[in-house]
């Protein structure tokens, strides 16, 4: 099933029929390449009709999302985000749709910021979208920048190592979820390692606190300072601290990692068995 | 420390209903939610510099609705605005023309409240013609209407708003006339228009003066305002102005109508502001608020125990 034929069909179990009925009448005058100022009123005016309620989609639904398009988790949408996604599916899978949304992202509110980058889960012609998923990346409207850097398939599939980066040291430097970001562990690389074990250091000297989930995306890639970074933190007196560094260096193929966690054999141990995780530090 | 709210202005709610926040400081913010301010509505209207670009009026208004939102969230501040076309730049006419273009991209957005700051400056034709266009835009969109009375020849001006409004069969239960003084408020309220009064220093009106005001005309369709921008002026007017109005005299249920409930009957109307919208909201967690961002990373400006700390 198409993203969109999801869309429509969890919207119309959730919006008055008189709402539903507007939705349906704005995709089809989208569908056939409406005036720019058509589509820009329906995607602002659409809240009128749908409302901000949470989507509050369940296991079954959230599975056939992820089935229809890999990485997709609709988990945390809201009714005005489903709708006004869904009227973004409506317009031409073409570069000029892809405009007609860059120009609605310049003049967004908060609301249809987030709307404009979640879309980017679903919608075709995902090459033509970049420009504003990495502006995102730059927006220091916190929720915008969650909106495409968590629980959002688009970055881990189409940033380059560059985008990618960016976006995973900022997630640790506004203090976000970093674990809730899609391909987390799929798109680890030695500049990336580098970066973060220098924030890590940048933090040290401030002595300002930070996620130990860091170490997450140093370990795979830790390269001697790295190594180096990981031994001091598993001797730290931070339980936290502690099993992440465990888990940094059960996941560091470098043959000396082995031989620093030989200090903690338990939790080692745990890491191996799969009983300590990312999700459970 | 001068930011610590007071006991009763933990539980006393205000509104600022005309307030250019893209001019003031995030210490403005705090002190007036330390204050009891929990809503403010931020009128378009020109930015001290003229522009001469439509880009610069785009993003303007993005900001109105965007990035200063946002802001003001972090202070547990609701933040409203009104889109328009002030009438200083309506005289730029081939420019105003693309900014009437541009308007109804933003009319239609979640919290725009109102078609404003619109009226007269210098009262002149292309004045006259953007004016009436953004009446009929307001009553398109049907949104109510914020009136910007002209600070020279006022009287005449403010009257000529009022007619203007009724010539396009807008009900003065929908408009807001703004910036009032002793001369125009009695045709104002005579008239059945929302009488809005800016506590501006020195050129507008005095607090003292207001609660004249309010003790002859009484507190029904009165509304208060600061209209702190990037002038000298008081982003704090509407608390300074209600302590006033009490300590003078005044009852707690005439300065709650002019200092928070008429201006969110008026709005209101727009079915964009809602109490609800603050009281529901749940109380500020600046690290996982909806709309949070970095400004306040590190704890904001309050938690070092000595002021002189900065951490």
């Amino acid at each position: 099933m198409s993203a969109q034929t999801l869309l429509l069909d969890w919207l119309k179990s959730r919006l008055a029929p008189d709402a539903f009925a507007w939705l349906e009448e704005k995709a089809a005058l989208l569908a056939t390449g409406a005036p720019e100022k058509t589509v820009s009123i329906a995607f602002s005016t659409s809240l009128r009709y749908s409302g901000k309620a949470p989507l509050g989609l369940g296991s079954a639904d959230l599975q056939t999302a992820a089935a229809a398009i890999p990485g997709w988790n609709p988990s945390d949408w809201t009714c005005d985000q489903a709708a006004r996604i869904f009227l973004l599916t409506c317009l031409p899978a073409d570069a000029a749709s892809a405009r007609i949304m860059d120009r609605l992202y310049e003049t967004a509110d908060v609301g249809e910021a987030l709307a404009l980058q979640k879309a980017l889960a679903v919608l075709p012609n995902p090459d033509g979208h970049m420009a504003r998923a990495r502006e995102a990346i730059r927006s220091n409207i916190k929720a915008v920048f969650e909106a495409i850097a968590l629980r959002n398939p688009y970055p881990a599939a189409l940033f380059d190592e560059v985008g990618w980066n960016q976006m995973v040291v900022k997630t640790f430097f506004v203090e976000s979820p970093v674990n809730e970001i899609t391909g987390i562990d799929r798109r680890v690389n030695p500049p990336l390692a580098r970066m973060l074990s220098d924030l890590a250091h940048e933090r040290w000297a401030a002595g300002r606190a930070f996620s130990p989930q860091l170490w997450r995306c140093v370990g795979p890639c830790a390269d001697d300072r790295g190594l180096e970074d990981l031994k001091k933190v598993l001797s730290l007196d931070a339980p936290a601290e502690k099993r992440a560094a465990v888990l940094a260096l059960a996941s560091c193929p470098n043959p000396r990692a082995a031989l620093i966690l030989q200090a903690e054999p338990a939790l080692a141990a745990a890491a191996r068995a799969g009983s300590l995780t990312w999700e459970n530090i | 420390m001068a930011n610590e709210p007071r006991p009763s202005n933990r539980l006393r709610k205000l509104i600022d209903p005309h307030i250019h926040m893209v001019s003031r400081t995030t210490d403005d913010y705090q002190a007036m939610a330390n204050a009891g301010v929990v809503a403010v509505i931020e009128p378009a209207f020109w930015t001290g510099q003229p522009r001469t670009e439509i880009g610069t009026f785009k993003d303007y208004f993005s900001c109105l609705v965007g990035f200063e939102r946002f802001r003001a969230s972090q202070f547990g501040i609701k933040h409203y605005c009104t889109i328009g076309l002030n009438s200083k730049e309506a005289n730029n006419e081939a420019l105003a023309e693309e900014v009437i273009e541009l308007l109804p991209r933003f009319a239609g957005k979640e919290g725009v409240v109102a078609i404003g700051e619109i009226g007269y400056d210098e009262m002149t034709k292309a004045e006259e013609k953007f004016f009436r266009i953004q009446l009929e835009l307001a009553k398109e969109m049907d949104l109510p209407v914020m009136i910007h009375t002209p600070h020279r020849n006022k009287k005449v001006g403010t009257s000529r708003s009022m007619d203007v409004c009724m010539e396009h069969g807008i009900p003065p239960s929908k408009v807001v006339i703004d910036h009032n003084n002793e001369e125009t408020c009695k045709e104002v309220l005579d008239r059945g228009f929302w009488a809005a009064f800016t506590i501006y220093p020195k050129t507008k009106m005095g607090n003292k003066r207001m609660v004249e005001i309010a003790k002859h005309y009484g507190s029904d369709r009165v509304i208060v305002d600061s209209s702190a921008d990037w002038g000298i002026s008081d982003a704090l007017a509407v608390p300074k102005t209600a302590d006033l109005m009490i300590a003078s005299g005044l009852s707690e249920a005439a300065v709650h109508a002019m200092c928070y409930a008429n201006a969110l009957a008026a709005y209101g109307q727009s079915g964009q502001m809602k109490e609800s919208d603050w009281l529901d909201a749940s109380a500020i967690d600046r690290t996982r608020e909806f709309e949070g961002n970095s400004l306040l990373r590190g704890g904001g400006p309050e938690t070092a125990e000595d002021s002189r700390i900065i951490e």
